[in-house]
């Protein structure tokens, strides 16, 4: 189902309620719905990875971000993250890190474990905005470049069997394309001269 | 009223009690929230009252755990940091170095700083927000 654009939900973990509640705000101020939870042990269940099974239905609310505190007791943000990567169901949702302390190696660690970005706390509204831009951007895509990828395949394949010039829309060959997916047949097609190439708008 | 409010809203910077991210908290309340930054500013009190004194407890007496005694100090500094308490985050700071040293008469020391800092600030705001309020 596609995703409108203001409805990326989110789930904050901190186990301040200051920052729970700015954190909040900030996401609900960007557009976004949020789900707050003070640990990481409450956010696996709210995730449905506790093992216990719960009466909530999961699914139902699909969570499009995972905003997480480094420093909580009990389960760090990091242990958090890698149970989040570590699981089948769940490794695809990006992960963020936030932190009052400006840590390189901590920092790497998280990065290394396939946290999306670290941010340092106290987080501002232009990184909430800019966060939810790129997640936006990264959903939108995932979907829309999957679509143009196998357009791209079926008219690779008449490309070659048939000597009649096709006309590829022009966004087929953009650089972000190529780049996302090197051994596509966008990148291959690009590389053929295409005697037609009209703008679609 | 509301010069008096502006007025000492003002002087909160120029005294370096606040700080840039409490500018932030004001640019997220709206006609929709338009108490927000006294909400957050009242949970930070509740937590911190809770944070002093469990700090206070800990100091009371030996053996002294200083990565305890840290950790302690690290959550409220960051509650601190939140609110744009400016002047309270450094007496924080100050603190959480003494306590590196494994220097407890340095720690209680900073501790009575945090807690004057803090009682300052909070009388403040307090003062702040209800002009605030009447001038509205």
């Amino acid at each position: 189902m596609e995703k409108m654009a203001n409805e990326l939900h989110v789930l904050a973990v901190d186990d301040s309620h200051v920052d729970r509640k700015v954190i909040e705000r900030l996401l609900k101020i960007s557009s976004c719905k949020v789900t707050a939870v003070e640990s990481g042990r409450r956010a696996l269940q709210y995730l449905g990875l506790d093992g216990e099974k719960t009466s909530v239905g999961i699914d139902g609310l699909k969570v499009n971000l995972i905003l997480t505190d480094y420093s909580m007791p009990g389960m760090t943000g990091y242990e958090l993250l890698k149970k989040i990567k570590e699981s089948s169901a769940l490794s695809k949702i990006p992960v963020v890190i936030m932190s009052s302390e400006k840590i390189l190696p901590r920092i790497d660690r998280c990065l290394e474990e396939g946290a999306e970005e670290f941010l340092l706390k106290p987080v501002k509204l232009s990184d909430v905005k800019r966060l939810r831009d790129f997640i936006l951007r990264g959903e939108g895509d995932n979907e829309e470049t999957e679509k143009k990828i196998k357009e791209g395949s079926s008219r690779k394949r008449k490309f070659h069997e048939d000597s009649s010039t096709q006309s590829m829309p022009s966004s087929l060959v953009t650089g972000h394309d190529i780049q996302s997916k090197p051994e596509s047949s966008a990148a291959s097609v690009s590389q053929q001269p295409l005697p037609k190439q009209p703008k679609i708008g | 009223m509301q010069r008096q409010a502006a007025y000492m809203r003002r002087s909160l910077f120029d005294q370096e009690y606040l700080d840039e991210q409490f500018i932030q908290l004001e640019e997220l309340q709206d006609d929709a929230n338009p108490n927000f930054v006294e909400e957050v500013v009242n949970l930070y009190f509740t937590d911190s009252a809770r944070f002093i004194r469990n700090i206070e407890l800990a100091l009371a007496n030996g053996p002294y755990d200083f990565n305890k005694l840290d950790d302690m100090m690290y959550r409220f500094k960051g509650s601190s940091s939140s609110i744009g308490a400016k002047r309270v985050k450094s007496e924080c700071s100050q603190f959480q170095e003494y306590c590196n040293q494994r220097n407890i008469e340095g720690c209680k020391r900073a501790f009575q700083g945090v807690k004057q800092e803090y009682a300052t600030l909070k009388s403040k705001l307090d003062t702040y927000f209800q002009i605030a309020r009447e001038a509205s």
